[in-house]
């Protein structure tokens, strides 16, 4: 069996009490010594009993990251039969995580979906009757991660990375090629080349690689959607929830999407907050956008606040989004209950279950409920961080440090003067550690780019 | 009418570089074996280029030398002319390419068959496999003989229903004017098999009189020749050798190739067959490539018998008149007189995913195949497969294990693994860039991977084996003392340094340091190596790549243990893929197709992700338990 050790956090990714980051595989315990430090500073985890817990530190060299309790499990009697350390994180979101990339750094890899489960039932931990369930449970998170992988690139990133790939594929075949034929091609002065692409090419993934630690690749935080049919009220909500009055004047054509995409934080509890009015601004628009895009918005959401203006009656523009909610974590909300009402909270409450607050923004009356709903929600659980797309990022940032990491050992050889065939398989390690991104795999790249860009052969 | 000639154990149909040495192969292990050709004369032919080796194919020869097979000592004693190739590369990619003298290659393979025991040669064409219940019984020959046996191994090469073509004209034979196999290809579709038409082809040969040398750049062999084989005498290679000579293609060439492209039959459409990328034809490297000004052409002898030039680089199947202004348009070629028209061949063989790795049909128990029958294009490429396909037929009929090699093992496993695994659409060739673990696969040690197979198989005898033991324990033991030798910075040591510009030493420093600094190696440091043991070179090449590049192949090593780890879990003959629940449809229809006989070798089928094979793990292992 595989032992490499692995990686994740197996409680949702929710600002609920307390996060657990599982570690699997032979190093889980070598790895744990080097991140934990008890109070006094004496104790080795490795030397520990099987199945004790310790409180402590996990230290990133002289920096305290978080005060945890750790649970150390030997093998075999742990769930995967292999070592296993949970590391118990009290610091939120955000330290959790940073006590994961620490983990990772430190030689545990992110675990690919299923596998502690499939671990589990390999090592024979497992019933056999589960095992066609944990079939279907691999392939049905592996489709997942794969979606989740290619939806959370934006087209520009995915076009960085495919030119990235090209490049780097361009030079192997080059050397590859004037190696196969040496007798045609020259490699005279190619290390130079090589060096010179490489330095474009690291400057770009670490840009990647910045831009997804300030969360530019991918927000954190509690994707939040505002719906509602136009002039329901949801800009002027969104306004509020902002604290201040920006101008997002959802007439103004050319408003990008960025703009109606607002960060909002709420007693810790990071919203990133999308108003879809820029969508549905005109029934024209709504006709050519669509409400599959809406849908689509929706549908990546952890929450929806569903506007609804009680002072017009529900029409299908209102039914269309009850459609849409029927499985999504919502708030409704029932606005201008300044005016007069006709619609009543009770033709609300048949239409849905979901909480109903009535609110009036423009007498700012109700809104402190909105807000202690959504804490509510979040800290009982019941709405958390989309795990997934958390996980998939990190796995994409794991690539590009890997992609990075290889180009240098490329430079490196090239300063200790190895020969060029040397280079190709570092660059041969950047090529595929880009392709896992983009859910590629190298079959015949290399060959089928030989043949094309170089005349060889006899 | 039919009747019954005698049997033997196998029948292996064709006696080309793959016939050859899987004939030997059974042949050598006891097996009884009749070799069928369809002309004595035509015993390891090589039909288009006169070498032997390049790049990566040299690996394969040596791979071949180490398992116990005939190529590498054949050409050693063969050979005109060699060179190791990309030598100021690093040791991964040195490859030797030899001339050959084709007549000589021929005739000593054709002595060395007929002087085997246990080896019958007969010139007869084969045009039916007999079998019974999926299983070969036998062959029938065009006279109607029938020759019963326990299995076929199908080496027929491009002369299955081989058609010659240049132009406007088509002769239906096979290379050279030879006879081709019209009749095999029917019986082979009757029992089932998936057939591919492939093509390749040949430039022409000029007689060497009529080429003007003077005009072109003399290349000569290397000074100190290497030879194939790890049972030569380094002494016996040190030959007289021929030179070969460089000129080019230029526009005027190109030009009348231009203006002449639609009367080639790749353009017309007269030929329906998929050619190398590797092998092009001058024609497609200038419609491909028409930025280049000029292509190489290199003037190779065919041997000492003849006055025949070989061509390479201006292969091409267009039509007589134009070929041979073509050929003049070259300088130095201004006179030539063309012994023999360059042409385009086509002919049947098989898409090899219908292949075990041990070279046996999934559906037809007993009947194996080897060479370019399998897809494959080169000499190098056939010989390799024929040996495995021999070795195979023998384990089985002895009742011992079959002869697998893996991708990090050897470039023939990579061979066989990318037959067997990847859909080819194209006669496949070696390159070294197809072995992820190159660095671990050096021609320089292909003896130190394979020779104890060579030797558990039966190939190879006692006193080669304990040769190699030797070796093995002088290179660990060599290697072991450089590394703990300390170096102190003395005087000497500092002067020495100095001398080799290298950086002089701060503190003690090992041997085996020294040595990985770029710039230095295991002869240039012996003034200070006080301690060392006069070895042999070929002990002292291995230590010193081992030390140089011990951090790249420790990290080789490193992902081998991993890839090992998922060939090793075999996957049971019989497998139901229908019964395995939550495969995604496209890999069930493909793990059904190719019928992989480990995890590790269906991971690498297209089409099969890494959710179906953790799928496929945990429907193994629970079949295992239940």
């Amino acid at each position: 069996m595989t032992s490499d050790t692995i990686a994740a956090i197996a409680t949702g990714m929710s600002n609920a009490g307390i996060s657990i980051i599982r570690i699997s595989g032979d190093d889980s315990l070598s790895l744990i010594d080097k991140l934990y430090r008890s109070k006094k500073g004496d104790k080795v985890l490795s030397k520990e009993d099987s199945h004790t817990i310790h409180y402590g530190y996990i230290v990133d060299g002289d920096e305290i990251i978080d005060e945890v309790m750790v649970a150390v499990m030997k093998a075999p009697r742990t769930y995967t039969r292999e070592n296993v350390v949970e590391i118990n994180c009290h610091g939120g979101i955000v330290v959790t995580r940073k006590v994961l990339e620490l983990v990772i750094k430190n030689g545990a890899r992110i675990a690919e979906p299923g596998e502690f489960t499939k671990r589990a039932f390999l090592n024979g931990r497992i019933d056999l009757s589960q095992a066609e369930a944990i079939s279907d449970l691999i392939q049905a998170k592996n489709e997942l991660a794969l979606k989740n992988s290619l939806n959370m690139l934006r087209g520009g990133e995915k076009a960085i990375i495919k030119k990235l790939r090209d490049n780097i594929l361009y030079d192997i075949a080059y050397i590859e090629a004037a190696l196969d034929d040496p007798e045609h091609m020259s490699l005279d002065g190619f290390d130079q080349t090589v060096i010179n692409n490489i330095n474009s090419e690291e400057e770009i993934i670490s840009k990647l690689i910045k831009e997804s630690r300030n969360g530019k690749i991918i927000k954190e935080g509690i994707k939040t959607v505002i719906v509602g049919k136009p002039n329901a009220g949801k800009s002027s909500l969104l306004n509020w929830l902002v604290g201040e009055e920006r101008a997002i004047v959802t007439d103004i054509a050319g408003t990008t999407r960025d703009t109606l995409e607002e960060t909002i934080n709420l007693n810790g509890i990071t919203l990133n907050v999308i108003d879809t009015a820029g969508i549905r601004k005109t029934h024209d628009i709504i006709e050519k956008i669509g409400v599959d895009k809406a849908l689509k918005i929706v549908t990546d959401a952890d929450l929806i606040i569903f506007v609804i203006d009680s002072s017009t009656d529900l029409d299908e523009n209102d039914e269309e989004i009850f459609t849409m909610i029927e499985d999504k974590k919502t708030i409704i909300l029932l606005n201008k209950s300044d005016l007069t009402k006709k619609i009543s909270l009770d033709e609300i409450k048949a239409k849905s279950n979901k909480p109903i607050i009535q609110i009036s923004v423009k007498d700012n009356s109700g809104l402190d409920m909105i807000e202690q709903q959504i804490k509510d929600m979040f800290f009982n659980g019941e709405i958390t961080l989309n795990e997934d797309i958390y996980i998939t990022s990190e796995r994409h940032k794991e690539e590009l440090e890997k992609a990075l990491q290889s180009l240098k050992l490329v430079k490196q050889s090239v300063i200790d003067g190895m020969p060029e065939d040397f280079y190709t398989i570092d660059l041969m390690n950047a090529y595929e550690a880009l392709g896992r991104i983009l859910g590629e795999n190298v079959e015949e790249d290399l060959v089928n780019m030989i043949f094309k860009e170089f005349c060889m052969g006899k | 009418m039919s009747y019954i000639y005698d049997s033997y154990d196998v029948i292996v149909v064709g006696a080309g570089h793959a016939g050859c040495e899987a004939a030997l192969a059974c042949a050598r292990l006891s097996i009884k074996t009749m070799l069928f050709t369809l002309s004595m004369d035509s015993i390891a032919l090589m039909p288009c280029n006169p070498n032997i080796g390049g790049t990566s194919k040299g690996h394969l020869v040596r791979e071949i030398d180490a398992l116990g097979g005939e190529m590498g000592k054949n050409i050693d004693k063969t050979f005109i002319q060699s060179k190791m190739l990309n030598l100021s590369k690093g040791p991964a990619v040195h490859s030797l390419r030899a001339q050959a003298d084709k007549q000589a290659y021929s005739s000593r393979m054709r002595k060395v068959l007929e002087n085997t025991e246990n080896l019958t040669l007969k010139q007869a064409e084969v045009v039916e496999i007999l079998t019974e219940d999926n299983k070969v019984t036998g062959v029938r020959t065009f006279s109607n003989g029938i020759y019963p046996c326990k299995a076929v191994i199908l080496c027929t090469g491009t002369y299955l229903n081989a058609r010659c073509i240049y132009g406007e004209t088509v002769n239906y034979t096979g290379p050279d004017g030879l006879m081709p196999a019209n009749h095999l290809t029917e019986s082979l579709k009757s029992l089932g098999l998936e057939m591919y038409r492939f093509k390749t082809g040949t430039p022409a040969r000029i007689d060497r009189r009529s080429i003007d040398f003077s005009k072109m750049i003399e290349q000569k062999g290397d000074e100190v020749v290497v030879p194939f084989s790890f049972t030569t005498d380094p002494k016996d290679v040190q030959i007289d050798q021929v030179s070969c000579w460089l000129t080019y293609t230029n526009e005027e060439t190109h030009k009348i190739i231009r203006e002449n492209i639609d009367r080639s039959p790749l353009y017309s459409g007269a030929i329906e067959g998929t050619g190398p990328r590797y092998c092009p034809s001058l024609e497609d490297k200038v419609v491909k490539f028409a930025d280049k000004d000029r292509h190489q052409v290199f003037i190779e002898p065919e041997g000492n018998y003849t006055n025949e030039m070989y061509i390479s680089g201006m292969s091409s199947s267009l039509p007589e008149d134009v070929q041979i202004r073509m050929y003049r348009s070259v300088v130095g070629l201004e006179n030539a007189n063309i012994v023999k028209n360059a042409y385009a061949i086509e002919y049947d063989c098989i898409n090899p995913i219908q292949l075990k790795p041990t070279l046996e049909f999934n559906n037809i128990e007993g009947l194996f195949s080897g060479g370019q029958f399998n897809g494959s294009s080169g000499y190098e490429e056939a010989a390799a497969q024929g040996l495995v396909a021999g070795i195979n037929v023998a384990m089985k009929l002895l009742g011992r294990e079959p002869l697998i090699i893996d991708r990090s093992e050897a470039y023939i496993g990579v061979l066989i693994d990318d037959l067997v695994t990847k859909i080819t659409h194209e006669p496949y060739r070696m390159m070294t860039s197809r072995a992820e673990y190159r660095l671990l696969l050096r021609q320089d040690n292909a003896d130190l991977r394979l020779t104890k197979k060579g030797y558990e198989v039966g190939l190879i005898d006692e006193e080669r084996y304990n040769k190699l033991i030797l070796k093995e324990e002088a290179i660990a033991k060599e290697t072991d003392r450089l590394n703990r030798t300390m170096i102190g910075a003395t005087k000497e040591v500092q002067e020495l340094m100095s001398k080799l510009s290298s950086t002089p030493l701060n503190t003690a420093t090992s041997l085996a340091e020294l040595i990985r600094r770029p710039e230095l190696n295991y002869e240039l440091l012996k003034p200070i190596d006080k301690k060392r043991v006069e070895l042999p070179q070929e002990v002292i090449e291995q230590v010193n790549i081992n030390i140089k590049y011990e951090g790249y192949i420790k990290r080789q090593l490193s992902q081998v243990e991993q890839f090992k780890k998922l060939e090793e879990k075999k996957i049971p003959e019989n497998i139901d893929y229908d019964q395995v629940p939550s495969l995604r449809i496209e890999a069930r229809q493909k793990l059904n197709m190719f019928r992989p006989v480990s995890i590790g070798q269906a991971s690498r089928i297209s089409g099969v992700s890494p959710s179906d094979i953790s799928v496929l793990m945990i429907y193994l292992s629970s079949h295992k338990i239940s």
